[in-house]
């Protein structure tokens, strides 16, 4: 923003200081916010309250032995690992995704967007079945993988595919805006200056765009984790081995375990929390940022 | 750490079992293979001193056939109609086409029927089959295109009307309505369960008698009550080994011997804990009181086969296509 604007906008609100906001008369507007309050309470903070009391109907220690039970561990410990595969993943393809199309002209630049978009586009059902198609045993490569004693669906690679796919364009999402942006005059003039490739990634694009970068892959993770679709397909289901998080949390609902089946949820539920939490506080933090790099640029 | 060195500690078990069978199974079959796994695994380990630790797959029984002929290596595949079991042959090959003449009983160790689940105290005073249709009666059961339990309820009803002495008109007329009385079809019998006993939708469930005795069990003995008709089907639960799978993995002897297992008298009387008609005469005989005398047509009895019931009934457009249009 430059200092013209700025001024015309304090001038702006001076003026319309005194008036208030709306005209509405003042039911209208307490009917309109206590509808809304009221929408929130009943989706959003009756469910959350909801999962946790249930969760702990049959006291802590039930709670407890629903999360240390062997096939609870396996399916937390699957998830960890699908969400620490396909996070670095889409860190690196998410990165040189949006530097490639924000940064640089090329000939089927559009293509690639929409590429990228695909897994957003495409219901995460139809994503775990063309896994199938591919490699299972009915698929193109299913009988080389089956004689080759290689397996990828119904086992963790097809589960880390499937969670990698649905999660692929959430950085490269989050950066393509950002860094088209933020343009590439600061690059340019690194360039002039000598330095290399890789200087410029490390000294001038990634600090750029560190906050952007951290909320697609706070995301990235949330989904990750939370899959349910593509990877039920894709599972198999066996337990203590294939079973994620969400898939775990399902089976014990439909075994009437329902203390059980809400505890796991809860953690579910506590990660969705510290994800909001971190959403928050990346959000404040850059615009915090925003607001500094302002500040430089009008003083 | 304290979790970290938690979640570490559990792997190893799952990770270095000597031997490894998997059993795909259908969706109601769970409490009744938490059971008879343990037994069996005791067992094996004392005839032959070795450990063989068993895998279970859950779920939609042409959903989780569907999977092994896609690849999922199961050792044995246990289910609630033969058909699911055929396609393994048809699609895959990974079976023999007369698979089901390798065990006794045209390899069904158990059966079930399709029963029904009232409202305590049978308010709208359900006895017999011909109780669904009347005008006022809502009744639950889980989809007959997607679900083998449906698919038992529907050829329930319409051998109800034959073997009365109806015909296959008045079968047709009788299913028609009955279907008119179902709000919600659910993909799979435990999607019913939660519509009848969670949502309270309905005043009659239409389930295998195991469900049923279950769904007593887990959510409350005095809110519901369990109505016998005097006729139903036999809904016979097949077994098989998967013959590519156990090759390959060279299990054939230990997935051989935990099929037997299931004829066995410890594995027959496993079934009677869990509600599962024992199909061994002998076992059966010393059960016959844990079971209500009730009397049970087999599909092949009134359908032919299988695979006939599959073309007249539940084809694309074929019978079940035609009276349920909403």
């Amino acid at each position: 923003m430059t200092a013209i604007t700025v001024t015309q906008h304090v001038r702006y609100q001076t003026k319309v200081a005194h008036r208030r906001a709306t005209s509405e008369p003042a039911w209208i507007r307490w009917t309109l916010i206590a509808s809304a309050l009221a929408f929130l309470t009943l989706f959003l903070f009756v469910p959350l309250a909801a999962v946790f009391t249930e969760a702990l109907r049959k006291g802590w220690d039930t709670y407890l032995s629903a999360l240390i039970d062997p096939d609870a561990l396996s399916a937390i410990w699957l998830t960890l690992i699908a969400a620490a595969i396909a996070l670095p993943l889409n860190l690196v393809f998410g990165v040189a995704a949006a530097w490639a199309i924000a940064k640089f002209e090329f000939r089927g630049k559009s293509v690639l967007i929409t590429l990228i978009d695909l897994p957003f586009a495409v219901s995460p059902v139809v994503a775990g079945l063309i896994y199938v198609l591919i490699f299972g045993l009915q698929g193109w490569f299913g009988e080389w993988l089956i004689d080759n004693d290689m397996k990828v669906i119904f086992a963790i690679p097809g589960i880390v595919l499937a969670t990698v796919f649905v999660t692929f364009p959430f950085v490269a999402r989050e950066l393509i805006p950002l860094m088209q942006a933020q343009g590439k005059d600061e690059e340019e003039a690194a360039l002039v200056l000598g330095a290399s490739g890789w200087q410029i990634l490390w000294r001038v694009t990634l600090p750029n765009i560190k906050w952007g970068l951290l909320y697609g892959m706070i995301l990235t993770n949330a989904r990750a984790m939370g899959e349910f679709g593509a990877v039920s397909v894709v599972s198999g289901h066996i337990r203590g081995m294939t079973n994620t998080m969400p898939l775990h949390v399902e089976i014990l609902y439909n075994e009437y375990q329902y203390a059980a089946a809400f505890a796991v949820a809860s953690l579910l539920a506590l990660l969705a929390l510290v994800t909001l939490a971190l959403k928050t506080f990346v959000e404040w933090q850059s615009a915090k940022n925003a607001a500094e790099f302002e500040k430089e640029a009008n003083g | 750490m304290r979790y970290l060195s938690l979640v570490l500690l559990a792997l190893p078990s799952l990770a270095f079992a000597a031997t490894e069978l998997l059993n795909v199974s259908y969706d109601v079959s769970r409490e009744f293979y938490k059971e008879l796994n343990p037994a069996f695994v005791k067992y094996w380990k004392e005839k032959t001193g070795e450990t063989v630790s068993i895998k279970q797959s859950h779920g939609g029984s042409s959903k989780q056939a569907r999977s092994v002929v896609d690849g999922l290596p199961a050792d044995v595949i246990t289910m609630n109609r033969s058909p699911d079991i055929d396609i393994l042959y048809e699609r895959g090959k990974l079976i023999p086409r007369d698979w089901q003449a390798r065990l006794p009983n045209e390899s069904a160790p158990t059966a079930s029927t399709s029963v029904f689940l009232v409202r305590k105290g049978n308010p709208k005073k359900i006895k017999d089959w011909n109780d669904l249709v009347k005008a006022n009666v809502s009744v639950i059961i889980p989809n007959p295109k997607t679900s083998g339990n449906g698919k038992y309820s529907y050829l329930a009803a319409w051998g109800y009307v034959l073997k009365k002495g109806g015909s296959d008109a008045e079968a047709k007329a009788f299913v028609a309505n009955l279907f008119k009385n179902v709000p919600v079809l659910d993909t799979g019998g435990r999607g019913a369960t939660t519509t009848f006993a969670q949502r309270e939708i309905g005043d009659v469930l239409l389930t295998f008698e195991n469900e049923v005795t279950l769904i007593q069990e887990e959510l409350g003995a005095d809110k519901f009550e369990v109505v016998y008709p005097p006729l139903s089907i036999l809904a016979e639960n097949p077994v098989a080994l998967v013959d590519k799978v156990v090759d390959k993995k060279k299990t054939r002897a230990v997935a051989q011997a935990y099929l037997d297992f299931h004829y066995s008298e410890q594995g027959q009387t496993i079934a009677v804990h869990h509600h599962l008609r024992p199909q061994v005469a002998a076992v059966a005989a010393k059960h016959q009181a844990d079971f209500h005398a009730i009397s049970l047509f087999k599909v092949e009895e009134l359908f032919g086969s299988w695979a006939n019931a599959e073309k007249t009934h539940f084809a694309d457009g074929a019978i079940f296509d035609q009276i349920y249009q909403k």
